[in-house]
């Protein structure tokens, strides 16, 4: 192969045209030359890495509610670390863990109520929790069982998004059909930094606008999309300025801060729901683990990195205001820490009882009615399966 | 010879393209700092820096689009899609630009590229992660797609796509990135795509596959010898778009029988394609009519049931039987 430069190929231009350019005046009295205004978004953090609150901006959320909260989002953590040590055992598949980003899944959960609706991408176990789904359900869909796939009763969630943005115009489209059919419900979908850069996320945002969509959109940015830093995924490095350009009303919130995270969705879902349409949240906080179990973070990013967001840790902060409330004591957190382990335990017995794979049904939930052909696959398959001895 | 794995292979043959070849370069997700999630390029950014190995934004529709546009300029680049999952993010790209543009442009910008991503099953991925699409492309007009059944023919085919002056679609069988090693020489042997390789010479029967299923339809034969005494010849057929119908038909012509495999779903797969031709060009010679063995026409099941799905040996072996004793 020889070496060919690439600029000899290509014929040379003449050069542009002169034009003399003047500096823009301030303001032009005869023409319009002027700014246009894209508007502010906002950037909110209520309560800091020190618990130190900002009573002016403090939601008014009763103690056991706060509890609740602050239980959801350890819980969170304990499964996160549970599955972890399955996985490294043999006992789970690969999947995504969201450690590091507790308040920004319970926080934007917790305005939504059972008639509202949710469309999560993958790193979201803390907010699937929080609406219904199961912990064996999310242990028995991560270790390669279609049964964890099923909704529970009583939530009508889609399932989780793996594929990069790829929800989020259907989300879009339940939204819309809510505003059609006149309800008063909401969607909230959520997505990564990553996802940002996706056609699909963008053509919905879009759709959303122009139809005043019922929808809260929340870009958790964590910093990373596998290996590539937010700051090579976008040229600019608040990701909430995108929304103006589509209409859509943004706000940036500290992912790390629950407190914030509940005001800037409480507010989206009231707007949402009053007719005023989409909102965009940009959450920003850090994926403190692995971006999945098959990834090495060490080979794009630094330990320090990661040891300063460490003292960003989202639990810790609440757990400091709640014992500056009074609300919490370390005995307390001693004791619900524990009850969550063993939640989690408990589950694992569940997730071990029902962790059988069932080989013979791969053919179901294709079609409201197997077509004639595809039924006889299904027969030669379980032929097959027969001959094998699979149950 | 050093002794290496497909992973290795692959990247040798993007090192060596770099190094030969400066319009060359690499581009998609993860692919620089990362080295690729599957390790494939890997070492490449330190050594052909941040302008010929690319990390791109979260998006494969401006990947191949963009991979397009670099190829009308002159340069030849190598696109990794992550999973072939995510390709279809880039059909359109892939089939109104990447496949047209040398027609539309009357021959003024042949789009010299080669989008690589791996495909099938076989590594207890999540959903979305181990489909065979590969008959979308086949599908395409203006596209050659290419997958290699091992270190050697990966390396081999790498260099090949590079080298081919029309887009090249080149699919890597996961399940095989770091199945088995094979001695890869120092230089690559030239390959023309649009040819298949005789895997196994025999005269009683064709077993036609590429990709991940050559190795179970290469443990058939030899079953098929050892336990019924029946000479199995096997073709690989390395190049799906074009397809070599000549080898294809004068071995199913020698041996009257075939069975054709691969993971993909059966309706309107390559297999549908291969039989077509063969029915064209062999029909007088067909002692039986020729089976498949493919994936069902069913969504990929997750994980724990994959192998059920996924074509065997002993499936292969199975539908070999039935037609030996067809009369
Ligand atoms: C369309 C698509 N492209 C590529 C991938 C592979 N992939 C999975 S997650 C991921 C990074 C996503 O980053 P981000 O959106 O920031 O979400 P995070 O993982 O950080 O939560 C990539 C590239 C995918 N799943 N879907
Ligand atoms: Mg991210």
């Amino acid at each position: 192969m020889s070496h060919k430069a690439v600029k000899s190929s290509r014929p040379t231009l003449s050069p542009s045209p002169a034009v003399e350019v003047r500096a823009a005046p301030h303001r032009s009295e005869v023409m319009p030359r002027k700014k246009i205004d894209l508007g502010e978004i906002e950037y909110l953090r209520i309560l800091d890495e020190h618990g130190e609150v900002d009573e002016a901006l403090e939601p008014k959320i009763d103690g056991d509610e706060l509890l609740r909260i602050y239980r959801a989002m350890v819980l969170t953590r304990k499964l996160d670390i549970r599955m972890l040590t399955m996985q490294r055992q043999g006992e789970m598949g690969t999947f995504a863990p969201g450690i590091g980003q507790e308040a920004t899944q319970i926080g934007q959960i917790y305005p939504l109520g059972k008639d509202d609706w949710f469309s999560p991408s993958y790193r979201c176990f803390g907010a699937q929790l929080w609406r219904g789904w199961t912990i064996e359900g999310l242990m028995l869909l991560w270790d390669g069982f279609f049964e964890g796939f099923e909704i529970p009763q009583g939530v009508h969630d889609l399932p989780f998004s793996i594929v990069v943005g790829s929800h989020v115009p259907v989300a879009v489209g339940v939204a819309m059909g809510i505003k059609n059919r006149g309800g008063d419900a909401v969607m909230l979908t959520n997505f990564g930094d990553g996802a940002m850069s996706q056609g699909s996320v963008n053509e919905a945002f879009n759709f959303a606008s122009v139809y005043k969509a019922p929808i809260v959109f929340v870009c958790e940015n964590n910093g990373y999309a596998i290996s590539v830093p937010v700051e090579k995924q976008a040229g600019i490095s608040e990701l909430a300025r995108r929304g103006p350009g589509f209409g859509i009303r943004s706000m940036r919130a500290d992912g790390n801060d629950v407190l914030a995270m509940i005001v800037a969705t409480t507010e989206a879902v009231q707007r949402a729901r009053a007719g005023d349409g989409p909102s965009l949240i940009e959450a920003v906080t850090y994926r403190m683990s692995l971006h999945t179990t098959a990834d090495d973070p060490k080979v794009y990013r630094r330990d320090e990195e990661v040891e300063q967001w460490q003292a960003k840790c989202p639990i810790a902060r609440f757990e400091k205001y709640l014992m500056n409330k009074g609300l919490l004591d370390p005995q307390a957190i001693g004791r619900l820490g524990d009850e969550c382990e063993q939640e989690v335990l408990e589950a694992r017995t569940r997730f071990r009882e029902r962790a059988k794979a069932r080989p013979r049904e791969v053919f179901e939930m294709m079609y409201e009615e197997l077509p004639p052909e595809l039924d006889q696959q299904r027969r030669e398959y379980l032929a097959k399966l027969d001959r094998k001895g699979v149950q | 010879m050093p002794k290496m794995n497909m992973v290795e292979a692959l990247n040798l043959a993007l090192d060596q393209n770099l190094a030969n070849d400066d319009r060359v370069c690499v581009l998609g997700e993860d692919v620089a700092v990362d080295g690729g999630v599957f390790r494939v390029t890997k070492g490449l950014l330190e050594k052909y820096g941040e302008d010929r190995v690319i990390d791109t934004p979260l998006a494969e529709g401006a990947i191949i689009g963009a991979a397009v546009g670099m190829a009308v300029y002159g340069l030849r680049p190598v696109a990794e899609i992550q999973f072939s999952g995510f390709t279809l993010q880039a059909f359109d790209q892939i089939e109104q630009n990447m496949a047209r543009l040398r027609h539309r442009s009357h021959g003024r910008y042949p789009i010299s590229m080669v989008m690589r991503a791996p495909y099938g099953g076989g590594i207890r991925a999540v959903e979305h992660h181990s489909e065979s699409r590969e008959a979308y492309w086949a599908h395409t007009p203006g596209l050659k797609v290419v997958i290699p059944s091992g270190p050697r023919s990966a390396r081999d085919l790498l260099h090949a796509a590079i080298d081919d002056s029309d887009p090249v679609i080149f699919y890597e069988p996961k399940a095989l990135y770091r199945a088995f090693r094979e001695d890869v020489p120092d230089q690559p042997q030239k390959i023309a795509i649009g040819k298949a390789q005789i895997a196994r010479q025999g005269t009683d029967i064709t077993l036609i596959a590429y990709g991940a299923m050559m190795r179970p339809a290469l443990e058939a034969a030899q079953d098929l010898k050892d336990l019924h005494s029946i000479e199995a010849e096997v073709i690989d057929l390395l190049s799906i778009s074009p397809m070599d119908t000549q080898t294809l038909v004068e071995s199913v012509s020698k041996t009257g029988r075939c069975v054709v495999v691969h993971e993909g779903p059966r309706c309107c797969g390559i297999a549908a394609e291969i039989i077509a031709r063969i029915n064209e060009h062999a029909f007088e010679h067909l002692l039986a009519p020729i089976k498949r063995v493919t994936g069902y026409d069913i969504h990929f099941p997750y994980f724990q049931c994959e192998q059920h799905y996924l074509p065997d040996a002993d499936t292969i072996i199975e539908a070999a039987n039935e037609t030996l004793q067809y009369e």
